[in-house]
């Protein structure tokens, strides 16, 4: 149930302070994201940079970088992810804890980037996990990072706590665990994973 | 330094019956190079890290080269007896017709080898060896036991050509994953069929994601 704003700034003056808990329950979510301290490539160098005194990304209380998945909650693939290693990431997203969310950072997360036709590069993490935010740039400045971890925050901030659009940690019925590819003979297998990524239609 | 030529004489004086020939580079760098017959290869590497006046005591780079089946098409002219109609009547006659045979030239796997001397402060001296064909003798000997830096390197050009290096102390792939079965730095490699999705396809993209396009609509078919 949403507090009428103007009521709520009046009556903050008075000292009564009005909030729902799903209001305070997204505040304190999304002031301690904690990213996993995990790199891939020269993207890491600017994420690297974005924590450091400069950017700040401590800031935004995400200052805390969890060496283990089960205390991450926020996934930031920074680079080139090889057919070699996407079984790994998959494997790293599968044991952090929900809530968990997914940053691609720069152009060869997203898509594969200037290795896209490749033969060992993976075109884009979605393909087998659900990505939250997607950062172009070759790679980001760091000031792209903030903003996406901005933009994740207010995506955690618009959450509700029922119905459709819920976390899934309280979603019951939502995917907990996600197939980890196997390493094939000529490629991953499968290529993508059912249900987190649909081939998206080409109009030309 | 000497020259390759002096190199060559030197081996073949230090070890007898080896095969060496002299590759010549006929571009500016004139960069020759010693290609090494594979049975007594390790013999010469040995001698070439050892020899006190060569002394290659450092092996800087490792390299594969793919070298495929070429057709080389050539003109040749034949001397023919043609029967021809000379004055009404039928003579034989020679002439002389050119004509374009075609041949196989069958290809090889290569690895180039490029020696300094840190001690004398010379090189590169560049050595080869050539595999028997691309599928069934591409056995080499490994150069690791003589020099170490070869290790990862042969590992390199093991996973990405399929050369076999007997002799490596551990030869596994190094790049790709131990599972995969293809050498993608071949010429006849094909790349995996991931052309699903090209926002922005040109060119060669363009025509690999249309290719990709009408198997997925012929399997389409297939099953209904």
């Amino acid at each position: 149930m949403a507090v009428d704003q103007n009521l709520k700034i009046e009556l903050g003056k008075q000292g009564v302070f009005v909030t729902t808990i799903e209001e305070l329950y997204n505040w304190g979510r999304k002031n301690s994201v904690w990213p996993m301290n995990f790199g891939l490539a020269c993207c890491a160098i600017e994420m690297i940079a974005t924590t450091m005194a400069r950017y700040d990304l401590a800031r935004f209380g995400a200052e805390v970088f969890r060496p283990s998945p089960r205390q991450a909650d926020l996934m930031i693939i920074s680079g080139t992810v090889t057919k070699k290693m996407a079984p790994q990431v998959v494997r790293l997203y599968n044991q952090m804890g929900e809530p968990r969310y997914v940053i691609a950072m720069g152009a060869c997360a997203i898509s594969g980037g200037p290795f896209k036709q490749g033969y060992n590069v993976l075109k884009g993490i979605d393909r087998y996990i659900p990505v939250d935010v997607h950062i172009p740039g070759c790679p980001p400045r760091p000031e792209a990072l903030l903003e996406a971890f901005m933009t994740l925050q207010k995506k955690i901030d618009e959450q509700s706590l029922t119905g459709e659009g819920r976390p899934r940690h309280l979603d019951a019925e939502a995917m907990g665990e996600f197939p980890v590819p196997d390493l094939g003979e000529h490629d991953l297998e499968p290529a993508s994973n059912k249900g987190v990524w649909d081939v998206p239609v080409v109009i030309r | 330094m000497k020259t390759v030529e002096e190199i060559k004489a030197a081996i073949l004086a230090a070890v007898p019956g080896a095969g060496v020939t002299v590759v010549q580079n006929p571009g500016p760098a004139a960069q020759h190079s010693l290609l090494l017959d594979a049975a007594h290869a390790v013999a010469v590497a040995k001698f070439l890290r050892d020899d006190a006046e060569l002394n290659l005591d450092f092996l800087s780079n490792v390299t594969g080269v793919d070298w495929p089946d070429k057709e080389i098409a050539e003109k040749v002219k034949v001397t023919k007896q043609v029967e021809k109609e000379v004055d009404g009547a039928l003579t034989t006659v020679e002439e002389t017709v050119e004509e374009t045979r075609k041949h196989v030239q069958p290809g090889y796997l290569e690895v180039v080898y490029h020696l300094f001397s840190m001690e004398k402060k010379h090189g590169p001296v560049v050595l080869r060896m050539r595999t028997g064909n691309r599928s069934d003798q591409v056995t080499l000997p490994s150069f690791t036991p003589v020099w170490r830096s070869a290790d990862f390197q042969e590992r390199e050009v093991f996973d990405l050509y399929g050369v076999v290096f007997e002799g490596h102390p551990d030869l596994r792939r190094i790049l790709m994953w131990d599972e995969f079965k293809d050498h993608p730095m071949r010429k006849d490699y094909v790349d995996p069929d991931d052309f699903e999705y090209e926002p922005t396809a040109h060119d060669e993209v363009l025509k690999r994601a249309q290719a990709h396009q009408e198997k997925v609509a012929a399997a389409m078919e297939a099953g209904q």
